[in-house]
């Protein structure tokens, strides 16, 4: 097909695509209705629960089997990614140069870094209390790590992470949320039953199993998210040749 | 703890076994590795094998299932996540983990030299492949589909892509992902809809509360979005530009999962989805369903034969026969009846053996020859005739529905509920597994037997098959004995399938659990009248059945030997017959062919053009 | 205009989508991609909202007050990481293709056909 005739088939199929969508969209139940019972009950069940953020009591406990699929999603995604950003035969690896950084930025980075970690495993940990929560908090540690690359260069980067204490890592949170699930089975209920002791609402111990859940996320998230950007990272940094392109 | 609890087990097993090897596989070795894979994948086909067990053979009430994290449902809410287990999701996850199972035995020696740094990343992502594909089987909320589709995604994109060192697996699989996430998407979308509408996500439960509404466009948008992933699985029809790209590319124990279980879940899922939310009050009446996706059927089962002919690159040849014979699932599943379903569920497992067995041969092919082009190899692999070469025949012959293979009775019975709505149904049924099976014998004659002239270069686009890199570092090693013996196990499976005595039985009693919307309600914990009288059971083999079968496979040995030694053929009514049939490739195949064109942008202007024809042809017909 | 929020995630949707038929590159592609999935986060969040409700995290509010949806905001969240998840992977494939073909121009890879 030439480039015309495709597009030319899209845009008429798009333009059904839109008018059956709007069309659509005057049966849906107003913008901003006050009728949502599955809402409602899981607002019920949060309560019950003794979870402060409902949408992590829905994450980690009510729908806790949908995290554990995604976060299994983000495991395979990182064993992918290390798999197909792997040094090819073809492929050598070269030394890192040391880099020239202002001093301001030095100096911002150094500040930055440990705040952003900080900042980091507070919002892992208050996941079941306040917004935020694993991958949240995960996702702002694994950026705090990265502070080093700019405030420094890559050779302060790769001396902050080791490669492979972060595989297992990674590779351990996400074992660890599918085992956490037979405490349940063992106590004679339902996998990933939340049997725990409840605690007290808005306390940092409440919630039974949701906090310990939350933990293990907020670990497998921050490992993965800095191993695959460590991969994508060794390509421009430390990989040359191979192929017929040679690096980016 | 009961057997019902084992059902979250089979996303947890899997799991926990992919975390372990990517956790200790720098210190357990290859060896290790391999072992550790084998056990994982043993308990997991061990725990389904149970929970099959226990849902086939039937327990009074309806169908077993259990609510992750206990959040049972009162009056019939929930907040949680339900699986249901009833005999043909647990089916679909048993054969996944068979399959599994057999792909692990086969790789045990094929990647001889796994990634230094890494030696357990592939069996890990096939694991999680398995988690995947087994979890979206048995899960009974929409969401939670769609997070177990993602993961079955995630893992076969990275798994297609693996051999990094060659350029086509990457471009495969980058199309693959694109599309296959992009038709995720849209089905998510669906999803939100039907959020909106009836403030669900339990499939049963979003088919209850639809009842309260009329069907109207949001109907058949919500309808048409959510099919639209499951069909873009499933390669039919204008949604299958992937398909051939992928499996043409993928490492050959990817290719078994992909086409033997992965591409089916895609139909099975569409149809679970019909019954479960959208074949009640509310929802998309039966006739418009079975019309659109029967024709949508059709179309794809003849386009898949036609290419299926004209490959002379094996898997590729493979895929597309896969395309042939996923269009006759789809119509088997969309005839909307109990008979259907039966033979949908029997097809897709007998051809699960077949597919799985041919794409291992061609893997010995590969290891042996560095090639899988049948060109190439005409008359090369003669030394392999008594053990490839046969083997390689007798899945041409099970691919073509020969009885007693378990293709065979799978086909008879869906061909018996397609020929009794629509006698011209038995046709498409004969010539489209004729046609594929003959494909695949034309090229064993030709690579084992050497025969017929040697085919000439044909021009217009093609994908050769040449120049693959060997998956394996060594070509000239003896063909390890687990590379023969698992596709000859499959093989035996596939006939041991239509020899056991009461396959009809248990296949026509999954059959009618699977269209029971009753039942599924009942078992998701909506009140309501519980699964209906138990079916009559289907015969095993009927006269018509056989009849059929061996008619089928009769066409395929006679296209085959057409094939081969017709060139050479001389006389009149030959040279006019070569005559005919080269106009007709010309003016018809050719342009097909060209449709293929391998690039993205295609893909997705069809992807599109096919959610268009769905959506114009349900607001039609509601 | 109450149905505008829906109509907005159609039309992301459907931009993302010229943007692949179109797109020379594809780590361009990945981007549509991502913004085609976009969409699915807008109709979530815009199916879930509730007029006058607030965050619903109970933590500093009074146990009855009025909050929105937090069902579709826990799946927009777990939409958001396979999102991301599926990006990185994607991108990496795209990168080894920069590598093994030189170009990552759609139309310009023409190893797979007929």
């Amino acid at each position: 097909m030439t480039r015309r005739a495709r597009t030319r088939l899209f845009l008429a199929a798009a333009a059904v695509i839109a008018a059956v969508f709007a069309l659509a969209c005057l049966r849906l139940p107003p913008f901003g209705t006050q009728t949502h019972p599955y809402a409602d009950r899981a607002v019920e069940a949060t309560m019950r629960q003794r979870t402060a953020n409902t949408v992590s009591s829905v994450n980690f406990d009510q729908r806790a089997f949908d995290t554990l699929g995604e976060e299994t999603i983000l495991f395979a995604a990182v064993l992918g990614a290390v798999g197909l950003l792997r040094r090819t035969a073809d492929e050598r690896r070269t030394r890192p140069r040391p880099v020239a950084v202002l001093p301001s930025t030095r100096l911002f980075g150094a500040v930055m870094l440990p705040i952003t970690l900080l900042t980091g495993v507070y919002i892992v940990g208050h996941g079941q209390l306040s917004p935020g929560g694993g991958f949240q908090g995960g996702v702002i540690l694994a950026t705090g790590v990265h502070l080093s690359y700019l405030a420094a260069d890559y050779r302060v980067l790769d001396r902050l992470r080791h490669r492979e204490a972060l595989d297992r890592a990674d590779a351990l949170a996400a074992g660890t949320f599918a085992a956490l699930g037979l405490i349940g089975l063992g106590a004679g209920a339902a996998y990933l039953q939340n049997v725990l002791h409840l605690g007290t609402f808005n306390q940092l111990v409440s919630g039974g199993l949701v906090p310990y859940i939350n933990a293990a996320v907020g670990v497998e998230v921050a490992t993965g998210v800095i191993v695959i950007l460590a991969h994508f990272l060794d390509q421009t940094e430390e990989f040359a040749g191979g192929g017929k392109g040679g690096s980016r | 703890m009961s057997v019902v609890d084992l059902l979250p087990l089979t996303v947890a097993i899997p799991l926990v076994g992919a975390a372990l090897l990517a956790l200790s596989g720098h210190w357990i070795r290859r060896m290790g590795c391999d072992i550790l894979t084998a056990l994982f994948a043993t308990a997991q086909a061990a725990v389904l094998l149970v929970l099959w067990l226990h849902t086939a053979h039937g327990s009074p009430g309806h169908s077993p299932a259990s609510w992750v994290g206990g959040w049972t449902p009162h009056r019939g809410e929930s907040v949680g996540i339900v699986l249901v287990g009833d005999p043909v999701g647990v089916g679909a996850a048993l054969l996944a983990a068979l399959l599994v199972l057999a792909v692990v035995a086969y790789s045990w020696r094929y990647f001889d030299e796994p990634p230094a740094r890494m030696p357990g990343t592939f069996p890990a992502l096939v694991l999680l492949f398995e988690a995947g594909m087994c979890g979206f089987a048995v899960t009974g909320d929409l969401f939670d589909a769609f997070v177990f589709f993602e993961l079955m995604g995630t893992a076969a994109y990275a798994l297609t892509g693996y051999r990094v060192e060659d350029p086509r697996p990457v471009q495969g699989a980058l199309t693959f992902g694109l599309v296959n996430s992009l038709g995720a998407y849209c089905s998510l979308l669906g999803i939100g809809l039907l959020y909106a509408r009836t403030g669900e996500l339990g499939m049963a439960q979003i088919g209850h509360a639809l009842g309260a509404h009329r069907t109207d466009l949001l109907t058949v948008a919500a309808f048409v979005l959510v099919l639209t992933g499951l069909l873009v699985k499933a390669a039919v029809v204008p949604f299958h530009f992937w398909l051939a790209d992928a499996h043409a590319v993928a490492p050959t124990p990817v290719c078994m999962l992909l086409s033997g279980v992965m591409v089916e879940l895609g139909v099975y899922g569409a149809a679970r989805v019909y019954w479960t939310v959208f074949s009640g009050a509310g929802g998309i009446p039966a006739p418009a369903v079975r019309g659109v996706l029967v024709c949508l059927g059709v179309v794809t089962a003849l386009l898949g034969a036609v290419m299926c002919w004209q490959q002379r690159h094996l898997k590729r040849l493979l895929a597309f026969s896969t395309i042939g014979h996923v269009g006759l699932f789809l119509v088997a599943a969309a005839l909307l009846d109990p008979e259907g379903a039966a033979g949908f569920a029997l097809y897709v497992a007998g051809h699960a053996g077949a597919k799985a067995a041919l794409f291992a041969l061609t893997g010995v092919l590969l290891d042996q020859y560095g090639s899988v082009d049948v060109h190439g190899l005409f008359g090369r692999a003669k030394a392999l005739r008594r053990s490839v070469g046969l083997l390689f025949v007798a899945g041409g012959l099970a691919l073509a529905g020969l009885p007693p293979f378990g293709t065979g009775l799978g086909k008879s019975f869906a061909e018996h509920a397609a020929g009794s709505w629509l006698p011209v149904l038995t046709a498409l049924f004969v010539v489209v597994s004729g046609v594929t099976g003959g494909a695949v014998l034309r090229a064993a004659l030709r690579m084992f037997a050497g025969a017929g002239r040697r085919p000439g270069e044909s021009g217009g686009p093609q994908t050769s098959g040449e120049g693959e890199e060997p998956e394996v570092r060594d070509p000239g090693r003896r063909v390890p004995r687990t590379m023969i013996a698992v596709p000859a196990v499959l093989l035996a499976a596939c006939l041991a399938l239509g020899l056991a005595p009461g396959v009809g039985g248990v296949f026509g009693r999954a059959g009618a659990l699977f269209v029971s919307r009753a039942d599924y309600q009942a078992a998701a914990g909506l009140p309501g009248p519980g699964a209906t009288a138990p079916p009559p059971p289907l015969p095993d083999w009927t006269t018509a059945g056989v009849a059929l079968g061996l008619l089928s496979t009769a066409l395929a040995v006679g296209l085959a030997a057409v094939a081969v030694w017709g060139p050479a053929r001389r006389g009149a009514t030959a040279r006019a017959a070569r005559r005919a049939l080269a106009a007709c490739s010309r003016t018809l195949v050719l342009p097909l062919r060209g449709l293929h064109s391998g690039r993205l942008g295609d893909d997705v202007a069809w992807l599109g053009a096919g959610v268009a024809a769905l959506l114009g042809a349900f607001s039609l017909l509601r | 205009m109450s149905v505008l929020p829906f109509l907005v995630a159609g039309w992301i949707l459907l931009v993302g989508m010229y943007g692949m038929v179109t797109s020379r590159d594809l780590v361009h592609a990945v981007g549509c991609l991502a913004v085609a999935q976009s969409s699915t986060y807008v109709l979530l969040l815009s199916v879930g909202f509730r007029h006058g409700g607030t965050a619903p995290v109970y933590s500093d509010i009074p146990t009855n007050a009025r909050v929105v949806d937090p069902v579709v905001q826990a799946l927009a969240l777990t939409d958001v990481v396979v999102g991301a998840t599926v990006t990185a992977l994607l991108l990496a494939l795209a990168l080894q293709l920069q590598k093994r073909h030189g170009t990552v121009d759609p139309d310009a890879l023409d190893g797979l056909r007929g």
